[in-house]
């Protein structure tokens, strides 16, 4: 086993909030520059940009997760990370059938929908910034029914966290794992939520823009760079566990 | 001021924790962010939002709020009212918007306080 350097959060230029230069093969080519093994491409309510992503990264040593940041109806920000990409096309089905709203560019931001060329295809006009109708509740219900993992986004973040909207982290949340920024790290994550030592944590980029990608990682010990390992880790089953301290 | 007062006044739909009516109410907050309410709010409350999840009835207890105003039609969700009802944690609904309620809520807390004696 070794370990394995992760960025699970990662936007594209689909996300109204990320930059533009954030296209397929830039991507890649930041990924591999910050020399990160696992990524998760988690747009904004939305997940048009994975496939071109993972076709980029075809013949690199890089796994490109396919997910998704999800916005419950209480302005709860969740990653939906999945094995393949059939199961994301049906939960994104899921959240485009219940996310009202059509983005206007010039208050938001465009949504561009590109190919694994980086020739942008078309503009997604679906309100991705906004709210789905969705309860947090049913949005990890709906992940794990299929088969996915639920982490809760920045939760050390005032806005869009959890915990800022909610709160606090109520024991019933199966969450997966939980995501600290960069700011806060690993190890003061321990320490600022010790209330939350049931949960595994883990930090992202959480990158809008192309510098930001590799800005920090997770490093997870485990067997090869897979969605199954991943979630081994997660649990810390069978010698894999999250790199603390690294 | 009692919450009973405010409930008449403002025609307000008791939806649970109609026991606790009684209740004295000592000032207002305003917020959706569970978070901000946490942090900010104070005993004897009544919480006006548009929060419906059942953290809502938990940050109400702890913070032993008059209790919620939920406005703008909004109707707490099924798991809310039952931890609501189970722990005596009264929310009231309204079709008004929030403005409308927090000044009208604002005005009943006010003129009942009167005038500061200090000034």
């Amino acid at each position: 086993m070794k370990a394995f350097r992760c960025d699970l959060h990662i936007h594209t230029c689909l996300s109204p909030c990320a930059e533009l230069d954030m296209y397929p093969r830039a991507i890649v080519r930041k990924v591999r520059e910050e020399k990160l093994d696992i990524i998760g491409i988690c747009d904004h309510n939305s997940s048009e940009n994975v496939a071109s992503v993972q076709r980029a990264a075809s013949g690199h040593p890089l796994t490109v997760l396919p997910g998704m940041e999800v916005s419950s109806r209480e302005e709860v920000h969740t990653l939906a990370l999945f094995d393949n990409i059939s199961r994301l096309q049906y939960f994104q089905k899921v959240i485009y059938d219940h996310l009202p709203g059509e983005n206007d560019e010039d208050v938001f931001g465009c949504q561009a929908i590109v190919n694994d060329r980086d020739e942008v295809e078309g503009f997604n006009q679906r309100l991705l910034i906004g709210a789905t109708v969705l309860s947090l509740q049913e949005i990890i219900d709906h992940i794990h029914r299929l088969g996915g993992l639920a982490i809760a986004s920045h939760i050390d973040r005032e806005s869009f966290s959890v915990i800022g909207q909610l709160g606090f982290i109520d024991p019933t949340f199966a969450f997966d794992a939980l995501e600290v920024t960069p700011r806060l790290g690993l190890t003061r994550a321990r320490e600022t939520f010790p209330e939350l030592s049931d949960y595994p944590f883990i930090t992202s980029s959480d990158a809008h823009f192309l510098r930001d990608v590799g800005k920090t990682y997770t490093d997870m010990w485990m067997e090869e760079g897979s969605f199954q390992e991943l979630c081994m880790a997660l649990r810390g089953e069978a010698g894999r566990h999250i790199i603390i301290g690294a | 001021m009692y919450l009973e007062d405010i409930v008449k006044a403002l025609n307000l739909k008791v939806v649970s924790g109609e026991e606790r009516l009684a209740a004295e109410v000592l000032g207002g907050y305003v917020g959706d962010l569970l978070s901000d309410v946490m942090a900010n709010s104070k005993e004897g409350d009544l919480w006006i939002t548009r929060q419906i999840h059942q953290n809502i009835v938990a940050v109400a207890s702890l913070k032993d709020h008059a209790g919620i105003i939920l406005i703008q039609g909004c109707k707490p969700a099924a798991d809310t009212l039952d931890k609501a009802r189970k722990e005596s944690v009264p929310i009231m609904v309204t079709d008004m918007p929030g403005f409308e309620v927090i000044g009208k809520v604002y005005n009943m807390i006010a003129n009942k306080k009167g005038p500061d004696p200090s000034t």
